[in-house]
């Protein structure tokens, strides 16, 4: 049984024994500074912008999503605060998966996938995407575009924030992702090249 | 040192266009990874690196209670935790599950524990289909190579050979732009991630209290590979396990800068369990697979364990000289550079390859860069000195010692040092190069060790005077 035998080995070599309990890890380093929300929308649209994606800020997100995806297909998440924005009612939009299959055939043939994002990492441009049943993985991953539509309360200052508010993501979900940025590769000849398996346009609209 | 070794390193230093492209991607990358960790960008930077080594230090030390732990947490969020002690195990496992399952084809996503393992040569040897999903991996599997570079894997490859590979390999026209070679990579990998059975990833940290494991990326590859297939087995190295989800904004901070000078990778997956109930898509089975292959043999040793410590960010490798001009595949095993001139003698043993540690000019670059603080200068001295010590119990270095023990009772007396020095400067070969620099040796001296010395190096000319005589004249 190597399970047994390899903790037996472990616990030889660094001179422990059977349930010893340990001291003390270092305390955990958490820093949050205080920044305006103005502040962290500038950097955040900053940050967005430096990495090709699109980060834009609007009062009306329906019209903004609109716009986006004239006369193309796309699907939506089922997150409630896409249905409050009155994004899944738009022309082309299809919504309200539940079965696996079908999601993933929709996904792979959809023009663009719509999220929300539970939060936005203001000083590295990302969003943090928590698998629930309103947020499914494969919308911001399978098609070629991806446009996450955002609260702007949701906006924190980095990672340090995330997890003091979310101190350990597996009481919560199966997943949680940070998308920084479009899909990218330079692994030819260090080339930057985007969308290579993921979505190479990225669209951030911050409500 | 070995006749292949020697021969690799020749021909590596022999290509002109290798030499190129090896200096130019670790050159772009070593100078991201400075840009990304400038004190005016990073202000805390040391901190960090002071806290990560703690971190792995503390985890390290208490390995067993973490790795329990892990397990327990991913037992509790409905995954499965299987220890294997070496390649065979895990394979077996795979194919045991695979063969369980009516599993046919699988999609891996980057994993140096999976090459560590041959994983992938072990699974088609049984018929089933397992398939490199990282761009870089993707052409060297098709290539039948090993990775280059621990971040950068194909870094030795050109568009040029990348397109007789894929027209080659996969049956499309020759096709020398780059973005477009991307496509078709990208076009044929997505039939196979949606007729995936199973995706086997790597894990660059093993989350003790979450049971989680983190994936840091940046196509896309590796989310499909854990979420389009109905099973997803994430393989690492038992070293991978941290304490704390709290502890990942710590080492998050550190590892894209380090390998690329991103402050963050494109996508960072924190994966616990199969989907929960009303999760529309993700595995329904999850399963790590914690590989020992030779780690807890390098956990006895107080200082050597450090090695342990390695994020795989790939810096040392950028910024040292050596690697530059010698590149990965001189080196023995799949780990090359800095961090795997320390941890391969370790896992394989030090006669595996005895010049290994030397191959190091001990300028220190490397233990500047790691963002763990791993002292390898320091266990590559060590090291040298374990070689040193199993070639004297087989007797190997008989020459060697009786030198050291000539030179040692020199040194001990004065006047016969002195002499021997005159000697030396009156006796010794006489520079030819300007400024009487030597550059060669003319017989009688141009024997075997110290012509090879010198074939790298110049010494100065001898002193007219030796240093005793001006103090004496002073």
């Amino acid at each position: 049984m190597s399970r047994d035998n390899i903790l037996h080995s472990v616990r030889t070599a660094v001179g422990r024994s059977v349930g010893q309990p340990v001291a003390d890890p270092p305390p955990v380093r958490l820093q949050i500074p205080e920044v305006e929300m103005e502040s962290r929308i500038a950097t955040m649209l900053m940050r967005i912008d430096a990495l090709a994606g699109r980060g834009m800020r609007t009062a009306d997100p329906r019209e903004a999503v609109r716009e986006a995806i004239a006369g193309k297909t796309a699907v939506a998440s089922n997150s409630s605060y896409l249905t409050q924005c009155g994004i899944t009612s738009l022309a082309g939009v299809r919504t309200g998966f539940q079965d696996r299959n079908e999601l993933r055939d929709a996904c792979a043939m959809a023009d663009v996938g719509i999220t929300s994002a539970d939060y936005v990492l203001a000083d590295t441009g990302s969003l943090v995407m928590i698998a629930s049943p309103q947020e499914a993985r494969l919308i911001s991953l399978l098609p070629p575009a991806h446009i996450a539509v955002v609260p702007r309360e949701r906006i924190l200052t980095g990672l340090d924030e995330l997890f003091t508010v979310v101190p350990n993501p597996a009481t919560v979900t199966s997943s949680m992702v940070l998308i920084t940025g479009p899909s990218r590769t330079a692994d030819i000849e260090q080339i930057l090249v985007r969308g290579v398996h993921g979505p190479g346009q990225l669209t951030v609209i911050v409500v | 040192m070995s006749a292949e070794f020697d021969q690799k390193i020749h021909t590596t230093l022999a290509d002109a266009n290798l030499q190129l492209a090896i200096y130019t991607a670790t050159g772009r990358l070593k100078e991201k990874r400075v840009e990304s960790v400038a004190p005016e960008v990073l202000p805390d930077y040391q901190d960090l690196r002071t806290q990560a080594n703690a971190l792995k230090k503390h985890a390290i030390e208490n390995l067993d209670y973490y790795l329990e732990q892990f397990e327990r947490n991913v037992v509790a969020h409905g995954g499965k935790v299987v220890y294997c002690k070496d390649a065979t195990e895990v394979s077996d496992f795979v194919l045991s599950l695979a063969k369980d399952r009516g599993a046919k084809l699988i999609v891996k996503s980057k994993s140096m524990t999976t090459e560590e393992v041959d994983l992938n040569e072990r699974l088609e040897h049984h018929g089933l289909e397992s398939v490199e999903t990282d761009l870089g991996e993707y052409i060297l599997q098709l290539a039948h190579e090993k990775p280059y570079h621990i971040v950068a894997p194909a870094l030795h490859k050109t568009r040029y050979d990348v397109a007789e590979i894929f027209s080659r390999r996969l049956n499309v026209p020759n096709e020398i732009v780059i973005e477009k070679q991307t496509a078709i990579a990208r076009s044929v990998l997505r039939e196979k991630f949606l007729a995936a059975d199973i995706g086997i990833s790597g894990a660059n940290f093993l989350v003790a209290d979450s049971g989680a494991v983190v994936i840091v990326e940046n196509e896309g590859n590796a989310r499909l590979t854990t979420s389009a297939p109905r099973i997803h087995i994430a393989v690492a190295g038992i070293e991978k396990v941290i304490p704390r989800a709290q502890d990942l904004a710590t080492f998050l901070k550190l590892l894209a800068r380090s390998a690329t000078g991103q402050l963050l990778s494109v996508y960072t997956s924190f994966l616990s369990g199969p989907r929960r109930p009303g999760e529309v898509d993700g595995p329904d089975e999850f399963y790590v697979v914690l590989v020992d292959n030779g780690r807890t043999k390098l956990l006895p040793d107080r200082s050597k364990r450090q090695s342990l410590y390695c994020i795989r960010c790939g810096a040392c490798l950028n910024t040292c000289p050596v690697y530059r001009k010698i590149g990965g595949h001189s080196f023995p095993w799949v780990y090359s550079g800095p961090i795997g001139a320390i941890i391969t003698p370790q896992f394989m043993g030090v006669a595996h390859e005895p010049s290994l540690p030397f191959a190091s000019s001990l300028c220190g670059a490397c233990g500047e860069v790691c963002p763990v603080k791993i002292d390898i200068p320091k266990v590559l001295l060590e090291l040298r000195s374990d070689v040193k010590k199993s070639e004297t119990r087989e007797g190997q270095n008989r020459w060697e010692k009786l030198a050291f023990q000539i030179f040692a009772w020199l040194m001990t007396h004065p006047r016969l040092y002195e002499l021997a020095g005159r000697m030396g400067a009156g006796l010794g070969p006489t520079g030819t190069g300007d400024g009487g620099w030597i550059r060669s040796v003319p017989p009688p001296w141009n024997v075997a060790p110290l012509a090879a010395w010198l074939s790298q190096r110049d010494l100065p000319p001898p002193p007219t005077k030796s240093f005793r005589e001006m103090w004496r004249q002073r």
